[in-house]
């Protein structure tokens, strides 16, 4: 096994009385796909929001390659190579499809003169190719405002890989999306891992999403890590059942 | 400074904060519900006292009652009341899911109606009211004689601010009002009559103003400039002490009446040799003290924070910005042929008229990269068009060459906009825009105060191009040569990296920061770029007028520019110089034609928010294909 490109390292996160994190370890090697489930309020999103800069924790580390991330801001988490997408798809709502993917290709380099002539054609290669891989070529010059839930959120997949990334954060990926939808977005991140060697992380309420494509699974229930290990492992420990069914059914078959 | 003195002026700033915090309570008050920073709320004090005026002087000679002031006074307070409620119904209803810009700019339009219908109803003179009957004695406080009204003013804004206190805690309507602040979906969502609440709640505003204009009058007369010199205190008074926050309202009018007072007390303060007149200089340090806590307490001292959206949810109609296209060349063309023909008319009075024309579009069109495009609001972008025009007539008058002078401009006004923006660039949304408006404000008291170097209210004059220029019409091609290299670099600029990662920057600053995009340094980059064209548009404007007075940075050349931006379209290519033409022209035909072109420029902002919000470069844009395809 490789060593782990993300460290987190004892993250403990409270707002006001409310404990989001409590002294949460773990890490994730190049090439592995691991998903964070637990019910609503666990934690997710805060150790997300951690993890890419948005808040900082009160104690803990975040180390990527072996650096520290804290005290670094959102964009620079992003030269270092570390892409996300948002709960709630989160585009360019003035622009078109081909604009937001031409802007999120250029944000990454320097404003050179090829930088400029991209922006002001919005047409080069790489944008295309970035179009094909997430099936929103038709949808090439449509409004961002103007598009489906699902299309948006493959958007936002496109956008974030614009950076080529070593770790992906995907918050929620396939909420709102139709089933077959869920599948394609996933198998698109999952196969970057194994064909990129990205390391990808994942939070889901889809049960049948996380054990088909996590390599391993983090169980977070009130800001504390109870569980981790492989899908199977997971699917039998009682104390992940526990906290399911006391709290949010795991919607494994619907 | 003496303690009495100190204790009088104490005194003195107290009773000023109480009837400060009167009008800022109801300010504070209708926004926490309707998210609306009324700019007509200094108008609507102002209408208190000439109706206070007014009913005061009508009660006193009919019936000489010693009560005709109280009386007059009541009166006044529910006639305003009513006169808002009018305004919420007719104006302010059809705007509550409008953009903030075009709210603010809304009730700027209600100010200039108001303005003129008081100057039509009373005249200019200033009006000083009755006498209080058992209240115009004084007391006497540390050896002072201290009026006895001023006591009386320091007992009301307890009073108020416990009477708003019950009415919020103890009431129907005071749980309704809360419900609403806190979520306006989920209050209506639970049944309140959301209409209803609004009209009421700026209906008691409007009171609260009433009263505090009413209240003013025995203490100084009523009078046109009341209106704007309020609204400044009041919304320092209301963002300090957090927007929506009324027992905010009241620590802050203390903060500001205190601090005003001590500034007066100061006098004359020698720091390093130079004299500083602080009485004079109050308006700064209020502005001062705003800028200072919200670096600290970006909501304010009360104030709740608002996390910002993940994504702003822009009309589709206003989102699109149309990348160039033949046809948009084809009408460059025609323009520039028109615009270089232009001379040949012999039309004197055109070549000035065009040459504002110009001036005013590179203004606008540098607004527009910070607020269409970036989605900074300004209401203090004269700022830097006066800080542009005062640089290049200082400049001129120490006999610089005209080249350096007017390149002096840009570069002042862009130092300017970088201090501004790294101080400030961290706020956002309404908070952003009221430093705006009071760093401008800020600029226009120096430029005010300072005699000895910017020549105070006159100014400075005798600033002409030099002899190859002299020419009118050879100044008209200079200033059309400069005018379109600036409008042609400042509408690529939308196109180019920066200019997207900025609009990326307003649309979502969660996906822009997470693409890698430094929001907060692309945001100060435009304010840097935007300041700099605005200068250069105040520099040429030294130059055209023969010189610049504080005018060029008051609030309401801040306002033109919004008007000016919002009349072409935030998103038409051409938006800014359509702008600037129409409202230019009209300005133009309506002070020649009429003594109340104010109120004419006021209807034409309402009618620009009602009937035109995409302005009419973006009605052109989306009629004109319909037609030509019709046409077919």
């Amino acid at each position: 096994m490789s060593a782990p490109l993300l460290v987190v390292d004892a993250l403990s996160k409270s707002f006001g009385g409310v404990h989001a994190l409590r002294d949460v370890s773990f890490t994730v090697t190049p090439g592995e796909t691991v998903a964070i489930i637990g019910p609503n309020g666990a934690g997710k999103t805060t150790c997300f929001n951690v993890i890419h800069g948005e808040l900082a924790p009160d104690r803990g580390d975040v180390r990527f390659d072996g650096r520290t991330l804290l005290r670094k801001p959102p964009h620079a988490i992003a030269h270092r190579g570390v892409g996300r997408t948002f709960q709630v798809a989160a585009t360019f709502a003035s622009m078109t499809v081909r604009e937001s993917v031409a802007l999120a290709l250029v944000a990454r380099e320097r404003h050179d003169r090829a930088a400029v002539a991209s922006m002001l054609t919005t047409r080069s290669a790489a944008i295309d190719a970035l179009l094909v891989r997430l099936r929103i070529d038709d949808l090439a010059d449509a409004h961002c405002a103007a598009l489906a839930y699902g299309d948006a959120k493959r958007l936002e997949l496109a956008m974030a890989l614009a950076l080529t990334p070593r770790l992906l954060l995907m918050d929620e990926p396939t909420a709102g999306m139709t089933p077959r939808s869920r599948r394609d977005l996933m198998e698109l991140a999952t196969g970057l891992a194994e064909r990129d060697n990205v390391a990808v992380l994942f939070t889901e309420h889809d049960m049948d999403i996380v054990f088909g494509f996590a390599d391993r699974v983090l169980v977070l229930d009130r800001g504390a890590l109870i569980a981790q290990g492989a899908p199977a492992d997971i699917k039998a420990d009682p104390r992940v059942k526990a906290v399911y069914l006391g709290l949010d059914e795991p919607v494994a078959h619907r | 400074m003496s303690a009495a003195s100190l204790a009088a002026q104490l005194l003195n700033g107290l009773a000023s904060a109480s009837s400060l915090f009167v009008i800022s309570a109801g300010l504070t008050l209708i926004f926490g519900v309707t998210r609306i920073v009324n700019f007509a709320h200094g108008s609507l004090y102002m209408i208190g006292a000439y109706v206070a005026y007014s009913a005061g002087t009508a009660l006193g000679a009919y019936a000489d009652s010693p009560l005709a002031f109280w009386w007059a006074a009541l009166l006044a307070a529910l006639a305003v009341g009513c006169i808002g409620a009018l305004i919420e119904r007719l104006l302010l209803r059809r705007l509550y899911s409008a953009p903030e810009l075009l709210q603010l700019t809304a009730t700027f339009g209600v100010v200039l109606i108001v303005r003129d219908a008081t100057l039509a109803l009373f005249g200019a003179e200033d009006r000083l009211g009755p006498r209080v009957e058992g209240l115009d004695g004084v007391v006497q406080w540390f050896g002072r004689a201290i009026p006895q009204y001023d006591v009386f003013l320091l007992i009301v804004g307890p009073v108020v601010l416990i009477a708003l206190t019950l009415l919020m805690r103890r009431t129907r309507f005071g749980l309704l009002v809360r419900a609403a602040s806190e979520n306006r979906i989920l209050a209506s969502a639970l049944g309140i009559d959301e209409r209803k609440l609004f009209t009421t709640v700026f209906a008691l505003g409007a009171f609260l103003a009433g009263l505090a204009g009413a209240l003013t009058l025995p203490r100084e007369p009523a009078n046109l400039g009341m209106d704007l010199a309020v609204i400044a205190d009041a919304f320092v008074v209301t963002v300090l002490g957090g927007l929506g926050s009324i027992p905010g309202a009241f620590v802050a009018a203390i903060v500001i009446g205190v601090t005003k007072a001590l500034c007066i007390a100061a006098g004359n303060v020698s720091i390093g040799g130079a004299t500083i007149a602080m009485p004079k200089i109050t308006l700064v340090i209020e502005f001062i003290v705003m800028a200072l806590v919200l670096l600290v307490r970006p909501s304010g001292l009360f104030g709740t924070p608002q996390a910002p959206p993940a994504t702003t949810t822009v009309p589709l109609e206003r989102a699109l910005i149309a990348r160039p296209t033949r046809r948009h060349a084809l009408a460059a063309v025609a323009l520039a042929v028109v615009a270089v023909l232009l001379p040949l008319a012999g039309d004197e009075y055109a070549l000035v008229l065009s040459i504002d024309i110009l001036i005013a579009a590179l203004f606008t069109a540098s607004l527009r990269l910070i607020s269409g495009i970036g989605g900074i609001t300004s209401f203090g972008h004269a700022a830097y068009f006066g800080i542009g025009a005062y640089a290049s007539a200082l400049a001129a008058s120490h006999h610089y060459p005209f080249v350096a002078a007017l390149v002096l401009a840009p570069a002042a006004a862009s130092v300017a906009a970088l201090g501004f923006g790294a101080l400030c660039v961290r706020l956002s949304g309404i908070y952003l825009a009221m430093l705006t408006l009071a760093f401008a404000q800020i600029v226009w008291s120096i430029a005010l105060q300072w005699d000895a170097v910017t020549g105070g209210s006159n100014g400075i004059t005798g600033v002409w191009p030099p002899d190859a220029l002299a020419n009118r019409t050879r100044f008209y091609y200079f200033v059309l040569c400069t005018v379109t290299a600036g409008l042609v670099a400042l509408a690529v600029t939308a196109f180019t990296p920066f200019g997207y990662a900025l609009r990326g920057s307003r649309d979502s600053p969660l996906r822009a920061a997470a693409s890698g995009i430094d929001v907060r340094a692309r945001r100060i980059k435009a304010l840097v770029l935007a300041g700099g064209f605005a200068g250069l548009a105040g520099g040429l404007y030294a130059y055209s007028k023969g010189g610049t007075a504080p005018d060029a940075l008051a609030i309401p050349r801040s306002v033109d520019a919004l008007v000016m931006m919002l009349l072409g379209g935030q998103t038409a290519l051409f938006g800014p110089l359509l702008g600037a033409a129409a409202f230019t022209w009209l300005q133009d035909a309506l002070a020649r034609a009429t003594e109340y072109w104010r109120a004419g420029v006021g209807v034409i902002i309402l009618l620009i928010v009602s009937v035109f919000p995409f302005g009419i470069g973006g009605a052109a844009s989306a009629w004109l294909p319909r037609l030509l395809r019709a046409s077919r």
